[in-house]
């Protein structure tokens, strides 16, 4: 039987050259980190640490943990009943568990956007000020403006400046994860995670939110979660390989997906398990 | 449907019928509760053909037909019918209804003569008009080509007197009652205190109202006087005479000589009373209005009370509270409170909003109006308030429980977009859980309210009464009287059913108040569902 479908391959796969640029190596520090939801220990002895303006990716099969450390980031796990964690996080060297740090303050400045899309029930406009509007700014003109900056950065300026009043509801799929990165960036947050951002969009979509996060390096530092390794391979200059909660590789991307060290980081990316 | 296609139900499958045969029997019980009430409720304003019956006992009567039945003790096989027949004219027959043996009716005419009227006292009446006394003092005698019009023309004349002498006495000098009563307590406040400059003013405001009262009396007396002489000589079945003053006519109809048209305009005509008229006769005949009004207003304000109150129970217990143990407590506690009785609800409304808020605010700022008026309350009696309070409270559960349910389903995507924005979580709730959350706090209000204004039992211990002076709505200040006790329709309901002392008079108008009891809570519940689509319209195509 001839084979259609080839399994992703390392020998396959395109990766960009890693992009060296100013700033901290340690931007975020993730020391000995382990994270429990009750019983269950879902992260373990996780140390990495995230250079500022890079994207880093996290890949790893299906309950590897990965998910589950990016939304430690900006604590969004606080919301889930019965957790608890060791180890620290830092950003720009202050613990993101410092009882002086408010969690919505870490969280205006780590945004965020989701598997999937999860517009308002409220106009374009008012999607992507939320987070201006939540801080208090009530000048029509700063808000128009923080608008058209989000969106543009966002490549959407163009489909939705003429209908910003109309409901974010009648966008379609990719125009909406879009949206919602114009959200996330409207109050300029440094670092930016991305949880699967692409899973749910065709690939024309997922093409433009790919160019989109080349585009927002520059100004943010970036994790993004995927599960696809061309898409890893596609954007990140750093990667990190996740397995039943454990931290088994991070490396350059080149060096992950060209020359991974470890067996099993080999095995997931070459498609034999996973 | 699905039985042609759907293999999984074979043919005749027992529990298809079973299932099916629960809706059927449902769905007949609330139609023939509706088409029983809107039957009997409508009819009351139609006007049928009044025959002249002459009983083979020599008696003879001109009455509308109200009722067909089965003799007590007639044979099975041959049943023998009674004839239930309104006659009219209490003050001669001593009662208005009369039951005649079906079988004693020697004969049956219906002379084109007869004359209906509704009167201001003493109910209906139907006679044979002889002659008409104009108020210029012409008699027209019945048989005369003109007597109809003139006779008309003159009812409808006296009923613009009957109008201005109401608008004197009920209105005007009821002012002047209230100011009056106001005065005299500052009075007597003023004497006990030894204000002498103030008793003089008191005084001296105290005559002048005297004068306007005196005034209004004359008013009043001229009116009468002045425009009420015509009137209307007739005469009864058993032919005595009944001379009728017109300002007693409400309304005049000739059953046998109308045409559908003017039985038609006869319906909206009394219909339009029903519902825009105060009642009259003890409360079987005239309008509904002050109870339509009061049931409203009170329903209105419940909502208004019950829709904060809940909602923010909900909030902090679905959002805020830990849960656990003691919230399961809670909540169970909750949804059992939908279960009292509402008596016990009225109960408590009596036992703690009138006599201890109530009588608390008294206290506070009505103390004057305690020492110097007989301990007469404001507060602490039954009212609009107190009402309003305590079917707020007993249909609170409703509102928790719905919007509990409404916030669990707003999407978790949504609650932590605006999470991770970095929205606080009084934020989130206030611009993302309520607005998405409001359709189905709406259902949980409409549910409230189709349960509020339907309620009886708790209200009359808490300020429903059988006739209300007064709106708690009016032009005097504030406006809005809270402290007014006021009608309702489901208690009109009990009060006509129950409490009426001419129950053949009260039974058709206790149709049609349930029937606009009904149509009042249709009303309410349609605006309240007609906002939530439009809520609903808004978050159209919300999925995550």
């Amino acid at each position: 039987m001839p084979q259609i479908m080839n399994p992703p391959s390392s020998s396959r796969i395109k990766v960009r050259p890693a992009t060296e640029r100013e700033g901290r190596k340690d931007y975020i520090s993730i020391r000995d980190y382990g994270f429990w939801y009750g019983q269950k220990k879902a992260l373990d002895a996780i140390s990495l640490d995230i250079p500022e303006r890079q994207v880093v990716a996290f890949i790893g099969p299906s309950g590897c943990g990965k998910s589950t450390l990016l939304r430690n980031l900006n604590r969004m796990n606080d919301l889930v009943d019965g957790v608890h964690h060791e180890g620290d996080i830092t950003i720009n060297g202050r613990s993101i568990y410092d009882p002086g740090l408010e969690v919505i303050s870490l969280r205006r400045r780590v945004g965020m956007v989701f598997q999937k899309s999860n517009p308002f029930p409220k106009s374009i406009f008012e999607n992507v000020v939320y987070a201006l509007r939540v801080v208090g700014v009530r000048d029509r003109a700063v808000l128009e403006e923080a608008c058209e900056t989000s969106l543009r950065k966002a490549a959407l300026w163009d489909e939705v400046k003429d209908r910003l009043d109309d409901s974010a509801l009648g966008l379609s799929g990719g125009q909406m994860q879009r949206l919602c990165i114009a959200r996330a960036i409207a109050n300029r947050p440094e670092i930016l995670l991305m949880d699967e951002p692409c899973s749910a969009l065709d690939p024309i979509a997922t093409g433009k939110i790919e160019e989109l996060i080349h585009e927002l390096k520059d100004q943010f530092t970036i994790v993004i979660v995927t599960h696809s390794m061309q898409q890893a391979a596609r954007v990140s200059d750093r990667t990190a390989f996740f397995y039943l909660g454990k931290q088994i590789e991070y490396d350059t991307t080149e060096k992950i997906f060209m020359n991974p060290s470890q067996a099993q980081t080999e095995a997931y990316i070459s498609g034999r398990f996973g | 449907m699905a039985s042609s296609t759907d293999s999984s139900t074979p043919r005749g499958e027992a529990f298809v019928w079973f299932t099916g045969l629960g809706l059927i029997i449902g769905l007949g019980m609330v139609i023939g509760l509706l088409s029983l009430v809107i039957v009997n409720g409508i009819t009351v304003f139609w006007a049928p053909q009044v025959p002249v019956a002459q009983v083979d006992d020599g008696r003879t009567l001109i009455g509308q037909l109200a009722q067909r039945r089965v003799r007590a003790g007639s044979p099975a096989d041959k049943p023998r019918y009674e004839l239930q027949y309104q006659v009219g004219l209490r003050e001669l027959n001593g009662n208005s209804y009369l039951w005649v043996d079906e079988a004693k009716i020697k004969s049956e005419s219906f002379p084109a003569d007869v004359l209906g009227l509704e009167r201001v006292e003493n109910g209906p009446a139907f006679v044979r008009p002889q002659s008409l006394r104009k108020s210029d003092g012409k008699v027209i005698a019945a048989t005369d080509a003109g007597f109809e019009d003139a006779f008309q023309a003159e009812v409808a004349a006296a009923a613009v007197v009957r109008e201005k002498l109401i608008e004197i006495t009920r209105h005007r000098i009821g002012d002047v009652n209230g100011e009056m009563d106001k005065a005299r307590v500052a009075l007597r406040r003023a004497e006990d205190l030894k204000l002498a400059d103030e008793v003089e003013a008191r005084r001296r405001q105290i005559a002048g109202l005297e004068e306007r009262f005196a005034t209004l009396q004359a008013e009043a007396k001229k009116v009468v006087e002045g425009g009420a002489v015509a009137s209307l000589i007739s005469k009864d079945a058993s032919n005595r005479e009944v001379v009728v003053p017109l300002t007693q006519v409400i309304r005049a109809w000739f059953p046998n000589r109308l045409d559908t048209w003017g039985r038609v305009k006869l319906f909206f005509s009394r219909l339009g009373e029903f519902v825009f008229d105060e009642p009259r006769e003890a409360n079987t005949e005239g309008g509904l209005m002050p109870a339509i009004f009061g049931t409203l207003v009170m329903t209105v304000f419940m909502s208004l009370l019950v829709t904060p109150f809940g909602v923010i129970t909900a909030i902090y217990l679905r959002e805020y509270a830990q849960q656990g143990a003691v919230l399961r407590i809670v909540r169970i506690s909750v949804n059992n409170l939908a279960g009292v009785p509402s008596i016990v609800f009225g109960v408590f409304g009596l036992g703690f909003f009138v006599y201890v808020l109530g009588g608390s605010i008294d206290q506070l700022f009505f103390a004057d109006q305690l020492k110097y008026n007989n301990n007469t309350p404001v507060f602490g009696t039954g009212g609009l308030l107190w009402c309003s309070l305590t079917l707020a409270l007993m249909t609170l559960p409703v509102v928790i429980v719905a919007t509990e349910e409404a916030l669990a389903a707003v999407p978790r995507g949504m609650r932590e977009a605006s999470l991770a924005t970095g929205a606080s979580k009084w934020q989130t709730i206030r611009d993302i859980l309520l607005p998405a959350s409001a359709p189905g706090i709406l259902t949980g209000v409409i549910l409230a309210m189709a349960r509020g204004a339907g309620e009886v039992a708790p209200l009359m211990l808490v300020g429903v009464v059988k006739l209300a002076p007064t709106l708690p709505f009016d032009g005097s200040a504030p406006f809005l009287h809270m402290d007014r006790k006021f009608m309702h329709l489901g208690f009109h309901v009990y009060d006509l059913g129950f409490q009426s002392p001419d129950s053949d008079a009260a039974r058709p108008m206790v149709f049609a108040t349930t029937l606009l009891l009904i149509v009042l809570v249709v009303c309410l519940n349609i605006g309240a569902i007609w906002i939530r689509n439009r809520l609903r319209a808004r978050f159209k195509g919300a999925s995550f």
